[in-house]
């Protein structure tokens, strides 16, 4: 009130200066004061920006010459930090990180800064961009030193990727069911993907869409692989009638309709992770609430790769070592939420406990993803906005 | 107030002497921000479009012109180009038919925590799209408390949530500036027997109406370019053009039709630009009859009878404000059914007080910048020129600034990743651009805060003071300036809330190592397990809470401010 009654004060005394009203011109005076301040604000924000910017170019400017190492990435990049230190302590290359958008954007922008890299590495290229990445022609042949023996079964075909791609993770997207709801409902769960269009099933299930969530895609593409190029669509017909619901996001599916999920929604069935399960281990029973349909799997991995161009190819290498190494590899569960793809390390206990990885997945290749991807989403998109 | 009294003020005004140097200081005023418009929205944007219709385009034909063709007779892309003209324009209508009369009750009566009330407004400004979204679809899908509605993936949740991030620019824009009426005037015209229906009508009404339709413009602006909202809640069925050149970029990397698509939407808001820029020229010749002189005469009324339809307004705002945000709030303080504030607890190990710290960092950072820059334009667009030709100029300089809101974030980001990359602007990967992209956005609220205030600021007051023989300087800082602090503050509110909320911009630039807490959110809830999606929920209740801090503080310092400089 203090406040209201002093400015109130205040405004009656300019009121009457108004009506005194006779001067001079002050017009072109309230621009110049205007300028002054302007120019006081900019440079004091100029200061604090320009900042950044100095740092900006300086560290990416001396690259080449110290021991800095930048790595591109997505947005979902969160390592664990302990892990990225001893990286420091070990090489003596500090990474800096560039990350921006989802899998699909990196590999966009990868590809367009051809001509002038962003980075050294990049890391969070997945097999349905790798063969984009790879036509690209924006990687130095590298593939890591470090890897075991059991990350092969990852590795890209000839022309897609292999010898310049390296892979770090992986992760199979599989239809997830909410055992609980089945189990107190004395129903029988679907096990496959062509049970998902049965009447049984009918209004029970959720999915992200494949033109915004990356799960999504691999849910689609995992029916182009089992239904085949022609098959497809009438599977996605059937499913759509049967009650499919789709949503933007992963998140959205899984954390607001999925009945197994935070949301408790009323859909059982759920488009997600092989390893989804161990997070929804019931406290009072000890055990999942949720299980993965092993027969609808389809995998994503992701790999890392030397940047063409890249201004420390050395530090590069040893990056892309150090993230196919143990060390690195035993934490991607924990940081990450995905699975190392060197077999031989340990995974932690909830997941060993409580999550059957997917062993057989339902393939398309990497080249056929790259040449289709359009045309798949445009008849997906047709298909389900009927 | 009369014919002879305007004349002679105008006579006054355009008189010789210092102001001949009047258009070099405007001219460098105008040359800071126009740099940087050209920098960093100007030439990114060309570059992409060259690059769409150039050789280097994915498309067969290298003749734009085909490609216009083939592209807007896509019956999808016609679709989506109706859907995304309708829904902005019904929640504009919306936003400004709820705006308005909540601007009057949060700013010109007296109501109990008006400033608490007043902050809240602008919570979903800074709410995270992707959070939001979660809250909004808690309404409506089955098993949802609206679910009876039907309206989950429908269209309807998509109206709700733009009315809801968009309404409290109208709120924000009109309020501060009608609360600095005289309200003599309306005293006076109904002290002479006319009806409150026609006080405002007659009185009001011509005062508002440039502040109004200036708001009107931007949430237009935000509504058309509106991205993860109808994403989230328009269930895919529905597209927007800013989603689709999203996919168009990022899924096909079909550059040509997603330049087609910007040049498109560049089209659109340059029309309404032309068009509101016009409706607002008629509406400032009435503002220039009834030019104000005394800001806050009085100490506001108690809502009175007549005000019931406004409170009710004003309380559907609130309403629609604080369900998503309750529906988050419960959300974060549950946990396997039970009430808990393990959330909370959990958020340190998180990383969410890094995140804060550089949300705040980079939020001054963007207000600093978006005030200066649009400082400069405000004091150059205010200005009434004498020329025709200066005019048109000023009217352009205006419109130019709005054209960012309009043009799709995606075509921004990706243009900046093939011009500004080499030296000495090589800010691809350098954070720097994340404020420089929010004071983008921020700008034209700026502008459009202080624009209206600066046009109708009745010069009298400082020509006393000058005739008393203050400097021009002091006599702008007694007479201007306290009328310019609150504006000022919203401003400065608005910049910090834009920022701190901001997502959209940022999301296709690169980010910082440690990211903000908008960033934050949108990880946490990307990951699996109760203890993140709840993370999430509590991470963004904080951020909803620090903002609405932030904008009292913001608030109380520039009311105060204003106190003292009178």
């Amino acid at each position: 009130m203090k406040t209201h009654e002093s400015s109130a004060r205040s405004a009656e005394r300019t009121g009457r200066a108004g009506v005194l009203a006779t001067g001079q011109p002050g017009a072109g005076t309230r621009v110049g004061a205007a300028a002054l301040a302007a120019v006081a604000l900019l440079g004091a924000s100029a200061c604090s920006v320009s900042d950044d910017v100095k740092t900006g170019t300086s560290s990416s400017q001396a690259a080449g010459a110290d021991k800095t190492v930048t790595l591109v990435t997505h947005e979902s990049w969160s390592p664990d930090k302990k892990v990225m230190a001893s990286f420091t302590k070990e090489t003596g290359y500090t990474v800096k990180v560039v990350k921006s958008g989802d899998a699909g954007e990196l590999a966009n922008k990868v590809v367009l800064s051809k001509n002038n890299p962003l980075g050294d590495v990049v890391f969070g290229i997945d097999n349905t961009f790798a063969s984009r990445v790879a036509k690209g022609g924006v990687l130095e042949p590298y593939t890591s030193k470090a890897a075991s023996a059991s990350t092969s079964m990852y590795d890209l075909p000839e022309g897609q990727g292999k010898g310049a791609l390296s892979p770090i993770d992986t992760a199979a997207v599989c239809v997830n069911v909410d055992d609980a709801w089945f189990a107190a409902r004395g129903k029988a769960k679907p096990r496959t993907l062509d049970d998902l269009t049965k009447p049984a099933y009918k209004n029970l299930m959720m999915a992200p869409g494949a033109s915004s969530s990356s799960p999504g895609m691999a849910f689609l593409l995992a029916t182009i692989g089992s239904h085949g190029a022609d098959g497809w669509k009438p599977y996605w017909n059937k499913l759509m009638n049967n009650g499919l619901k789709l949503t933007s996001g992963w998140s959205d599916a899984y954390g607001v309709d999925f009945s197994g999920g935070e949301g408790r929604g009323t859909r059982p069935i759920v488009v997600s992770y092989d390893s989804s399960p161990a997070f929804t281990v019931d406290k009072k029973t000890g055990r999942s609430t949720t299980s993965a349909l092993l027969d609808t799997c389809f995998r994503s991995t992701e790999y890392a790769g030397v940047l063409k161009g890249a201004k420390n190819p050395e530090g590069a290498k040893a990056l892309v070592d150090f993230l196919s190494g143990q060390d690195f590899q035993a934490t991607l569960p924990g940081s990450m939420y995905v699975f190392p793809v060197d077999s031989s390390v340990e995974l932690p206990s909830d997941w060993a406990k409580f999550v059957t990885p997917a062993k057989k997945t339902i393939e398309v290749s990497p080249a056929e993803i790259d040449k289709n991807r359009s045309a798949w989403l445009t008849q997906w998109k047709d298909v389900t906005s009927k | 107030m009369t014919g002879p009294a305007t004349a002679r003020r105008r006579s006054l005004r355009h008189g010789p002497g210092p102001l001949r140097r009047a258009p070099l200081v405007l001219t460098a005023l105008a040359v800071f921000p126009l740099v940087f418009l050209a920098v960093f929205f100007a030439w990114p944007v060309a570059a992409m479009a060259v690059r769409g219709f150039g050789p280097d385009g994915t498309g067969t034909d290298v003749t734009g012109l085909g490609g216009f063709v083939d592209v807007l007779t896509r019956p999808r892309v016609l679709r989506v180009l109706w859907f995304t003209v309708w829904m902005a324009a019904l929640a504009t209508l919306c936003s400004v038919a709820l705006g308005v009369p909540a601007a009057h009750v949060l700013y010109r009566l007296r109501m109990p925590l008006a400033g608490l009330w007043r902050a809240l407004v602008v919570l979903p400004f800074v709410m995270p799209t992707v959070v939001v979204g979660v809250a909004f679809r808690s309404l409506f899908a089955d098993g949802g408390p609206l679910a009876a509605l039907g309206w989950d993936g429908s269209w309807q949740p998509v109206l709700l949530a733009m009315v809801f991030f968009n309404v409290s620019v109208v709120v924000r824009t009109v309020g501060p500036m009608w609360a600095s009426f005289d309200p003599r005037v309306a005293q006076s015209a109904a002290a002479l027997g006319a009806s409150p229906r026609e006080v405002f009508r007659t009185v009001t009404w011509p005062q508002l109406r440039p502040a109004v339709i200036s708001a009107a413009s931007v949430v237009f602006l935000f509504c058309s370019t509106a991205f993860g909202i109808v994403l989230m809640l328009g269930g895919l069925r529905y597209s927007t053009l800013e989603t689709e050149i999203y996919s168009l970029t990022v899924e096909f990397l079909d550059l040509r039709a997603a330049a087609v698509l910007s040049v498109t939407q560049f089209v659109l808001v340059a029309t309404l630009l032309v068009v509101t820029e016009r409706v607002r020229v008629g509406a400032r010749r009435g503002e220039e009859r009834l030019r104000r002189g005394v800001a806050q005469a009085a100490r506001p009324p108690r809502p009175a009878r007549g005000d019931v339809p406004a409170l009710l307004a004003a309380a559907a705002v609130l309403a629609l404000v604080l369900a998503p945000v309750v529906t988050l709030l419960v959300r974060s303080v549950r946990v396997a059914g039970a009430w808990s504030g393990a959330n909370y607890t959990a958020l340190a190990p998180m990383g969410v007080p890094a995140a804060l710290s550089q949300s705040w960092r980079i939020a001054v950072d963007a207000a600093l910048l978006a005030l200066a820059l649009g400082t400069c334009v405000a004091v150059v667009v205010s200005w009434r020129a004498r020329t025709p030709l200066g005019r048109r100029g000023i009217a352009v300089l205006d419109a130019a600034f709005m054209v960012p809101l309009g043009v799709s974030a995606v075509t921004v980001g990706f243009g900046f990743l093939i011009t500004l990359d080499r030296p000495p602007l090589d800010l691809r990967s350098s954070s720097a651009l994340i404020p420089i992209a929010q004071a983008m956005v921020a700008l034209p609220l700026v502008v459009r805060t202080l624009t209206p205030v600066l046009r109708s600021i009745d010069p009298r007051a400082r020509e006393a003071a000058s005739a008393l023989g203050a400097s021009p300087l002091r006599a702008w800082m007694t007479a201007d300036l306290p009328l310019l602090w609150r504006p000022f503050a919203a401003a400065a509110g608005f910049a910090l809330a834009v920022s701190l909320g901001e997502f959209g911009a940022t999301a296709f630039l690169a980010q910082p190592e440690s990211p903000t807490l908008p960033v934050l959110v949108y990880q946490l809830i990307g990951r699996p397990g109760q203890a993140n999606f709840g993370a999430a929920m509590a991470a963004s209740v904080i951020l909803a809470a620090v903002t609405t801090l932030v904008m009292a503080v913001v608030e109380r310092v520039g009311a105060g401010a204003a106190g003292r400089m009178g």
